[in-house]
């Protein structure tokens, strides 16, 4: 947000919610009559697919805030095993990190490595993590942590290494303790990197999490949106795809969001 | 010299640790072959002519895929960073579409196209279009506005400016916007081969060596192939980066 937004923001406010969502609706409208008239199986009007949707997911009881049995047996364990594995893998990745960034001679020796791991498309990793860890959540969470881990380990690796060597003379001359210059020096430092390889990370996380399902029974949003398919059942398999598109963009907007407020004191205003 | 050394120390201690553990029987052997017999899969597998089939196969999606997407959201890029309404008016559009997982695409794909080569290429065109896309959009909003009103200033023409400054300020991030989507236009095509079953490349064969005879020496010098393929694909690019920009000393990251 530049700030010629922020003081016209007011007074633009409504205008700008119209240009943002005016081609979106456009276009939606545009598809409801195009796939009206053309009248193809494959491709359910917008209409359909929301009815379709609605009933899926919000035709439960009450209690369970109106969501069906499908949300909690096949969406939340998704979310699940996404979110974990992301965090799992964020955790590892920041960690390993900061002690591999901070030494000067380890990078050299796994760098090489690392580089190579990255490279490998995780999922043709599945078939080992199916005989590792058998058919199920295990081998679901480990792809994930594997194919997530490696952009965030890179990234913290490059932010923790480009912190400035002025700060790094400062902080020693003051005899910083350890920690407390980890946290509060390098760690700031090398946010702005660390936050590109989180979010890189949840993307993978969510393909991760689809690609493991379609391979991998018991439950889950990816092996619901195969059985549709199977079942020729085209506006269920648009729900599905559409909740995935959903789920993206909600997950990529908080996290724009929490990146702006952590990275806010950044130069860049953590626009990067 | 004394990197390239411990590169490969790091690596033989990783070889050597992989080693031990499947020779002590912590996991079973057929399941996790030890490096000595994936190495020696991978030198069989590389004097068999299918197999080199495969890879080739792979290849040409992966290039022709990453040739599209360039030709598709480099001239869309310019256009979205340069118009700034069409930009505001898109921007729901891409956020939503953007982030859809390519495997989940699979499903549809496959029904609409079928499973032979086009169907590889069109899911990794969708998957490595956006960090083009994006590093397009950033570098046009970073242009050094001193040098855009020089220009201006000189009567430069609209078409000469963006030739001659627009144009080469843009390209070394559209590159590395290119080197990061020739990455994951590779995971797009071998993870299709995977799942919806090719006739032919990487993923195929790691399908069918997984499925029918459960050979995992062949799966894993198969997985190593790729991360062989991708290891060059992008250390060739960023070198290729570093040679055509030379001049350029700006921070080329944006995605």
């Amino acid at each position: 947000m530049s700030a010629i937004t922020l003081s016209g923001r007011v007074g633009r406010g409504v205008s700008s919610i119209l240009r943002t969502w005016l081609l979106f609706i456009a276009i939606l409208v545009l598809w409801e009559i195009v796939t009206r008239a053309a009248a193809n199986t494959f491709f359910p009007p917008p209409s359909k697919i929301a009815t379709t949707a609605a009933g899926l997911w919000f035709t439960g009881p009450a209690g369970h805030l109106f969501l069906t049995d499908t949300v909690f047996d096949n969406v939340f364990p998704s979310l699940g095993r996404t979110l974990g594995g992301w965090l799992i893998a964020s955790v590892i990745g920041i960690a390993v990190g900061v002690l591999v960034g901070r030494s000067r001679t380890a990078m050299d020796y796994v760098g090489a490595l690392f580089a190579f791991f990255r490279a490998l498309p995780p999922p043709a990793l599945i078939p080992i993590f199916i005989v590792l860890f058998g058919i199920g959540p295990g081998m679901q969470t480990g792809s994930i942590i594997f194919g997530a881990v490696w952009p965030v380990l890179l990234n913290t690796v490059d932010g923790v290494r480009s912190v400035d060597s002025v700060k790094v003379e400062t902080a020693r001359s003051f005899r910083t303790p350890k920690g407390y210059w980890l946290a509060m020096v390098v760690l700031p430092a090398a946010a702005p990197k660390i936050f590109a390889g989180l979010r890189l990370s949840l993307s993978i996380s969510l393909l991760l999490m689809v690609v493991s399902e379609l391979v991998g029974p018991p439950n889950g949003i990816g092996i619901s949106l195969l059985q549709a398919q199977q079942a020729f059942d085209f506006p269920l398999m648009w729900s599905w795809l559409v909740l995935l598109g959903l789920l993206g963009y909600g997950f990529n907007a908080v996290f724009v969001a929490v990146e702006r407020r952590a990275l806010a004191w950044q130069p860049t205003g953590g626009r990067n | 010299m004394k990197r390239v050394f411990r590169s490969l120390a790091g690596l033989a201690v990783f070889l050597l640790l992989w080693e031990g553990i499947v020779r002590a029987g912590l996991v079973r052997q057929e399941f996790l072959p030890p490096p000595s017999v994936v190495f020696a899969t991978l030198f069989q597998l590389l004097g068999d002519v299918s197999f080199l089939r495969d890879v080739i196969a792979t290849f040409l999606a992966w290039l022709i895929a990453v040739l599209i997407s360039v030709a598709i959201a480099v001239p869309a890029g310019l256009l979205l960073g340069s118009i700034p309404g069409l930009r505001a008016s898109t921007a729901v559009i891409i956020e939503f579409l953007r982030p859809i997982p390519v495997a989940a695409l699979i499903p549809l794909i496959l029904l609409l196209i079928g499973s032979g080569p086009d169907a590889k290429i069109t899911l990794a065109v969708y998957a490595s279009l956006w960090p083009i896309m994006f590093n397009t959009i950033y570098a046009l909003g970073e242009i050094d506005p001193v040098l855009l009103e020089t220009a201006r200033a000189c009567g430069t023409s609209k078409t000469r400016t963006l030739f001659s400054v627009a144009l080469p300020h843009t390209a070394p991030f559209v590159f590395t916007g290119i080197r990061l989507s020739a990455t994951i236009a590779l995971i797009a095509v071998v993870s299709t081969e995977f799942l919806a079953g090719a006739e032919l490349g990487i993923g195929n064969f790691i399908l069918e060596a997984s499925t029918g005879s459960t050979r995992f020496d062949l799966v894993l010098a198969d997985t190593m192939v790729t991360g062989i393929l991708g290891f060059a694909i992008n250390g060739g690019l960023e070198l290729l980066g570093r040679r055509l920009f030379r001049w350029n000393t700006a921070d080329r990251e944006a995605v």
